[in-house]
């Protein structure tokens, strides 16, 4: 039977095999779901492309509108804070990075005496925003992994709607840019307003400039075309942020693998160093047990059994018992 | 010579290929690509857009509102592109969920005439269903 020590050990092996296997199975699932992520964000790649390619064309043709989302405040008031963080944890330091960042921005508004809206997609900024009791004006979840456009749409019409109607005058987006598979790095951009269409353009290809026919108008369509805009853009950091969501978990579940097995190892020496302790203490024990026996053997005067075969009264021995003298007078 | 058509939502392209001619409905009616069109960016309406294949064959898409440039050709090729928030081939349509979505926001406005989301939803049920309808 093992001792208390091995014991424990054997039953730590036991609980640290399970979670190796638990880690195991996130990283195998993250890795095959961060390449569809990847994939995704290179399918939603040319409608983004596509979008500012038009605006482009538009601003070729000159079409400069008016629009409240192209509106520069020279004061700014009011700051709105998009952080896109994941639902789930074990992601490595992908969700307290991103929220960190996004708290930080939080921070630099409260002390330059701005107000400030907060916008939380994903549980874990809110969870963390919500226990240090910060005001909170929208939380989006449940799809941080792999969002579609809808949210993107639904996301977009709230930033809008702030920046519009409710007084903000910059919306910042803090996430967590896809580099590649080893390496994502958290982003703080300008959201709104938007860059002026010509700003726009130079990122897309404006070589092409031609007589182009309008329907309704120029000014018209890039009217229509902006919120677009706004929502493919939000669509593209929602993706690149599931992406890198993923990878980091995928990371964060191999090392955790990683070190599980080291524990394992590490453990199960203890285990059998421990048990050859106890084996040896135990060999020790018979034998020196024998030994005493052995030595006990040696010196015969120890041992009542030894004195069996000697005789404890040799004078007497023979004789008359000593109690009854036989050459007492009386008889 | 054809066109180069491409039909881009927002998750992926949808569809691309080459056509005779690409007929869609913008704001002010209805506008029939050729190949050699003159650039023209257009806003769409939620319509069903024919493309009339190469191989006499034809393309339905319904589109939710979105966008149609046709590009300054390039190399002789002139190239149309659709953009659209929502852009569902005709026979990838599933017929009997656009008809219960139908129904669906036909009951709703029977019973609040101004519900301007189930107006939305019955716009976009019934373009999905014409689609369907031109492509059979």
């Amino acid at each position: 039977m093992p001792g208390a020590q091995e014991r424990v050990l054997r039953r730590r092996i036991a609980s640290v095999q399970n979670t190796k296997k638990i880690t195991r199975a996130m990283e195998l699932i993250a890795a095959t779901r961060v390449v569809k992520a990847q994939t995704r964000a290179n399918e939603a790649r040319p409608y983004a492309e596509r979008i500012t390619q038009v605006i482009a064309d538009l601003a070729a043709a000159g079409a400069e509108v008016d629009h409240p989302l192209l509106r520069k405040s020279e004061q700014v008031e009011k700051v709105g804070v998009v952080v896109l963080s994941a639902d789930r944890g074990l992601a490595g330091a992908y969700n307290s990075t991103v929220i960190k960042t996004a708290e930080r921005e939080v921070q630099a508004a409260r002390a330059d005496g701005l107000d400030y809206a907060l916008i939380c997609v994903g549980r874990k900024a809110e969870a963390h925003f919500r226990f240090r009791n910060y005001p909170i004006d929208a939380v989006y979840s449940g799809f941080t992994d792999k969002p579609s456009y809808e949210d993107a749409v639904a996301i977009a019409a709230r930033v809008t709607d702030l920046f519009i109607n409710r007084g903000c005058d910059r919306i910042l987006l803090v996430y967590t840019r896809f580099i590649s598979l080893g390496s994502q790095e958290v982003v703080v951009r300008r959201f709104l307003p938007l860059e002026s269409s010509s700003t726009i353009a130079s990122v897309g290809d404006a070589g092409a400039v031609a007589g182009f026919e309008f329907e309704p108008s120029a000014a018209a369509v890039l009217e229509s075309l902006l919120p677009r805009y706004v929502e493919s853009r939000l669509y593209a950091a929602l993706l690149d942020a599931a992406a890198s969501e993923l990878a980091s978990r995928q990371r964060a579940m191999k090392s955790a693998t990683d070190n599980a097995q080291d524990l394992i190892i590490k453990y199960t020496r203890k285990m059998n160093q421990v048990r050859q302790d106890a084996i040896t203490t135990e060999i020790m024990e018979i034998i020196s047990g024998a030994e005493a026996l052995a030595e006990d053997r040696g010196s015969p005067e120890d041992l009542l059994l030894d004195h069996l075969d000697t005789d404890p009264f040799p004078k007497r021995l023979g004789n008359k018992p000593s109690h009854v003298p036989r050459d007492n007078p009386i008889y | 010579m054809p066109l180069l058509v491409e039909l881009v939502s927002p998750e992926r392209i949808a569809w691309e290929g080459e056509a005779r001619m690409v007929i869609c409905r913008t704001g002010t009616g209805d506008v029939a690509f050729l190949p050699g069109h003159i650039p023209f960016i257009g806003t769409l309406t939620t319509h069903p857009v024919r493309v009339l294949l190469e191989d006499g064959g034809e393309q339905v898409i319904a589109v939710h509102h979105g966008f149609v440039e046709v590009s300054p050709p390039e190399d002789g090729f002139t190239r149309v592109t659709v953009l659209s928030d929502v852009a569902e081939l005709a026979d990838t349509i599933d017929v009997d969920r656009a008809r219960a979505a139908k129904e669906r926001a036909e009951s709703a406005l029977a019973a609040d005439a101004d519900d301007v989301e189930a107006a939305a939803a019955l716009r976009r049920a019934e373009v999905r269903l014409a689609a369907v309808d031109a492509a059979a």
